[in-house]
């Protein structure tokens, strides 16, 4: 509809030069992708009976263990306290309303690490315990073990639930009252309403949110390496690591990504009959009920643990950890150097993310045939492949360009380039862009969907061009959709620590690095500073994230934003 | 506000693309390093206060090999310097090192623990201990195999099986012992876990002032950087609740391991390259080894630390550290059959 709209209007050429531009992203973002079938190609001997007898069957059911438990978290704790914040009246909405968003900008290695000191036997949990049981004895209080796999879902569960509840709340606050009013008039209860008109209302929010959050918890290798569990991407790596077998995994990360689709394209499937009118602009917002006495303190308490596990707990002790580190050792003068680096990459990959995914929304826009779409589609896949993989995927196409181009000067003017791309961390963009970009092109589509395609007929019947009407008239009334995007992508990219440890340039580090460097030494508490700064830099953004999705107009963007991520996905 | 951020991307993309070709002027040597660059940082800085040469680190955890291979012809890196015999070796299967010669080296590091052909040196040793509490255990001696041992159930932390500093220890046993009896050996420690085998070596030291196992196996050197102070407070105390002891396998002696060094194939700065190994087992680098990092010199005539010394007399495994390094896979292999890590 909206392209033939345009059609009429667009001369073809035009049309063409945005579809050869977003499909020449997606090949940008296929190339380690399509590197890593090459490696997979080379061939892993014996490897997989070894695999498949002793390895593969335990990672597998951990990393479906692991995604089932963080599911099941973060769906439970993002979806009910966004339909608390929405839905309810009680003391502290308005603050846990943006504060519920904060554990986002903690990282899952970070979190992991920061519970391994605060729960240990030596730690502040267990040392007071003792102290009020007056037990004299180390040895004497035992907490579960929080080095397993129910310890990972429930870290990892803390910090992802933010994206469930982003995108659940987004829609709570935009359905329509009129059928959650239906439900009630027809004698449904507050809790019947919800779990039979709300919630399956909500099913593609959720969906999104909780796809988003279980592709981090599958790609992550941080935590899981801490927390000792077995899953998929940490086999992909010791199968590298210990048994030299890059191939071997990258046949198996091969195989995990085609898992990821075929799960991606399973769920679309199963609702494929249900239809969604969510979409109706004129409706009024629910007015919420509300709650008094032992359930209005229930709400207080539901919405207030999120954040004190997620975010305030991390937090306070990197901050505490992070202070006796200044005392006894002062401030590293690197810190200063990796903060610099660390957010101005992240801001030019943000950039360069924010615009390529306008070419591919725009191109879709434009684009009648499925090429276009198919495009965005495709150069949304490296969201779904763990960090190292890719990065180990993108070496050997930026080096042979870097070696290519070098060739070719040399010969033509006499100067060597050297590793261009490589050498001077333009690599590391094209990592964050190829890794994140399924975020900003999802969301800008979404973006463009609320504008009338009227608006392009006219500025074009007006004389602008496709290039001038994005200018002009898009990009002016997509700003939320492209601000929350940019945030969330910044702190993605602030976070970011496999693909950035491969590929960053000689002599360059970020903090992320930086806290891994300590770790790796074992010393994780001279890491508190760095972790504290990604911590505190990340949460500006996140918590203009949550003002920005506030307001009405704003708020509807946020949430199309997110489906048509997962649409992306 | 978009237009703007994208410009300024651009701008600083483009200044860092030129900073990249222009710093040539100095002599300098580019390292790449699997040892954390923090480690080795006092060694580096004294090598450019001797020599002018600037050494640009670049630690890069997994990996190496592969980027610089893929860097092919113009890689900047000059020396790749990796921790474990089986990483620097595998360093130099990948094909990215050269075979270089130099008096200063040979002369300074026995023939047992560098390259015939010159493709590598080790640099320093660290021996594979076993930590006991002060507090809980009597043994002032122990074997590798008698962690197995039943009396230890519920009482031992390790890292994970598949870490390389495990993995080395394993295909030591297997080289002593063959593969089957390092099957029961695993499966006996396995049984014998304290806690999930995971975290780092100085957490065996945490871990057993915390109450959580009595023994533990762990680093040389990681008992000095606790017990220096050099931790910070806390892990002093992580330190003096231990008791380092030099085990040894029943038929041999202490497992012992390397850090090692190659120059890269393609190394652009070959010459500063050799000077900054040569400086490396000099006899201030290998006092500096010891002292700031607690590891055993490779130099024989070289001092070792005295919290170090304290541990008693090093009798190293006399096993060949490349057959430790040919047993590897089976080691993992393993590994993985006893389900050590689950």
């Amino acid at each position: 509809m909206i392209a033939r709209a345009v059609r009429r209007v667009a001369p073809q050429g035009d049309a063409r030069i945005w579809v050869f531009a977003s499909v020449a992203i997606a090949l940008l973002v296929l190339a380690p992708v399509v590197a890593l079938i090459a490696i997979a190609a080379q061939g892993s001997g014996d490897l997989w009976p070894h695999l498949a007898r002793y390895v593969l069957p335990q990672s597998i059911r951990d990393t479906g263990l692991l995604l089932l438990g963080v599911g099941i978290i973060v769906v439970t704790i993002g979806v009910g306290t966004a339909w608390l914040v929405s839905a309810c009246r009680f003391p502290g909405r308005a603050l846990f309303d943006w504060a519920l968003l904060l554990p986002l900008a903690v990282p899952t290695y970070i979190v992991a690490f920061a519970y391994l000191d605060v729960l240990h036997p030596l730690g502040p949990v267990q040392t007071a315990m003792r102290v009020l049981l007056g037990i004299e004895d180390v040895r004497g209080f035992w907490l579960p073990e929080i080095r397993s796999l129910w310890g990972a879902c429930l870290l990892l569960g803390l910090v992802l639930y933010p994206y469930v509840y982003l995108s659940a709340r987004a829609l709570f606050l935009m359905q329509s009252a009129s059928a959650l009013e239906a439900a009630r008039t027809l004698g449904a209860t507050g809790t019947g309403t919800f779990f039979r008109v709300a919630l399956p209302l909500a099913r593609p929010a959720i969906v999104i949110g909780t796809t988003l959050a279980l592709l981090e918890a599958l790609n992550d290798i941080g935590a899981s390496e801490f927390l000792g569990v077995r899953t998929l991407t940490v086999s992909i790596y010791s199968t590298w690591l210990n048994r030299s077998s890059l191939p071997g995994a990258a046949q198996i990360a091969l195989v995990m990504l085609a898992a990821v689709i075929a799960l991606v394209l399973f769920e679309r499937w199963a609702r494929r009959k249900q239809h969604f009118a969510g979409h109706a602009r004129r409706t009024h917002p629910p007015s919420p009920v509300p709650l008094g006495g032992l359930a209005a303190f229930g709400a207080v308490v539901a919405c207030a643990m999120p954040i004190i596990l997620g975010f305030l707990v991390p937090t306070l002790y990197l901050a505490s950890a992070a202070w006796t580190r200044l005392e006894t050792f002062g401030l590293s003068p690197r810190i200063l150097s990796e903060t610099r680096n660390t957010i101005g990459f992240a801001v030019i990959a943000t950039a360069v993310t924010l615009v390529l995914g306008l070419v591919l929304a725009y191109a879709v826009r434009l684009d009648r045939g499925g090429l276009a779409t198919a495009a965005a589609r495709l150069a949304s896949l490296g969201y779904a492949i763990p960090g190292t993989v890719l990065a180990v995927g993108l070496l050997t196409p930026l080096a042979a360009f870097d070696n290519l181009a070098d060739g070719f000067m040399r010969q033509l003017f006499g100067i060597g380039t050297g590793l261009l791309i490589a050498g001077s961390g333009a690599a590391l963009v094209i990592a964050y862009v190829t890794r994140f970009l399924a975020i900003s092109a999802g969301g800008i589509e979404a973006g463009f969907a609320k504008i009338p395609s009227s608006f392009d007929g006219a500025a074009r019947s007006l004389g602008e061009t496709a290039a001038g009407t994005v200018r002009r008239v898009h990009l002016p009334l997509l700003s939320p959709a492209l601000g929350a995007a940019a945030i969330l992508v910044f702190v993605d990219c602030m976070k970011e620590l496999p693909a950035t440890l491969l590929l960053r340039p000689i002599g360059f580090e970020t903090l992320a690095t930086h806290i891994y460097a300590e770790a790796s030494r074992g010393t994780y508490e001279d890491g508190a500073v760095a972790a504290l700064l990604i911590v505190l830099v990340g949460l500006g953004p996140v918590v203009l994230l949550a003002r920005m999705s506030r307001p009405i107009p704003a708020l509807s963007e946020r949430s199309d934003q997110v489906r048509s991520t997962e649409r992306s996905l | 506000m978009n237009r703007h951020l994208a410009a300024r991307g651009l701008a600083a993309a483009l200044a860092l693309a030129s900073l990249s070709t222009a710093a040539v002027a100095q002599e300098e040597v580019n390292l790449y390093t699997t040892r954390e660059a923090g480690l080795i940082q006092p060694l580096l800085d004294a090598f450019t206060k001797d020599t002018k040469i600037k050494v640009n680190a670049i630690f890069i955890k997994d990996g190496l090999a592969e980027r610089v291979k893929t860097e092919g012809a113009n890689s900047p890196a000059d020396v790749l310097m990796t921790v474990d015999i089986g990483n620097l070796l595998d360093t130099v299967d990948q094909g990215v090192t050269q075979a270089v010669q130099s008096e200063a080296l040979s002369s300074a590091i026995p023939a047992h623990l560098r390259d015939k052909d010159g493709h590598w040196y080790a640099l320093s040793l660290r021996a594979r201990l076993i930590y006991a509490s002060k507090e809980r255990v009597k043994d002032t001696k122990m074997t590798y195999e008698s962690l197995a041992d039943p009396k230890w159930k519920g009482k031992v932390c390790i890292r994970s099986g598949t870490h390389p500093y495990n993995t080395a220890l394993i295909a030591a046993h297997i080289v002593h012992h063959g593969e089957a009896k390092t099957e029961q050996w695993l499966t006996g420690i396995k049984n014998n876990l304290a806690r999930k085998a995971s975290g780092g070596d100085r957490e065996v030291a945490r871990d057993i002032l915390g109450g959580i196992c009595d023994v533990g196996v762990a680093n040389s050197y990681y008992v000095g950087l606790m017990r220096s102070g050099a931790g910070g407070p806390d892990q002093d105390k992580w330190g003096a609740a231990i008791n380092p002891l030099l085990a040894t396998f029943e038929n041999g002696g202490t497992h012992v391991n390397i850090s090692g060094a190659s120059i890269a194939k393609n190394a652009p700065n070959k010459a500063n390259a050799v000077k900054l190994l040569e400086y490396l087992v000099s006899n201030d680098a290998q006092a500096i080894y010891a002292k700031a990092n607690f590891e055993y010199p490779v130099r024989p005539s070289a001092q070792i630390d005295p919290i170090i010394a304290s541990f008693g007399k090093l009798t190293s495994d006399p096993i060949d550290l490349r057959a430790v390094a040919k047993a590897r896979k089976a080691a993992t292999s393993l590994v993985d059959k006893v389900g050590f890590n689950n």
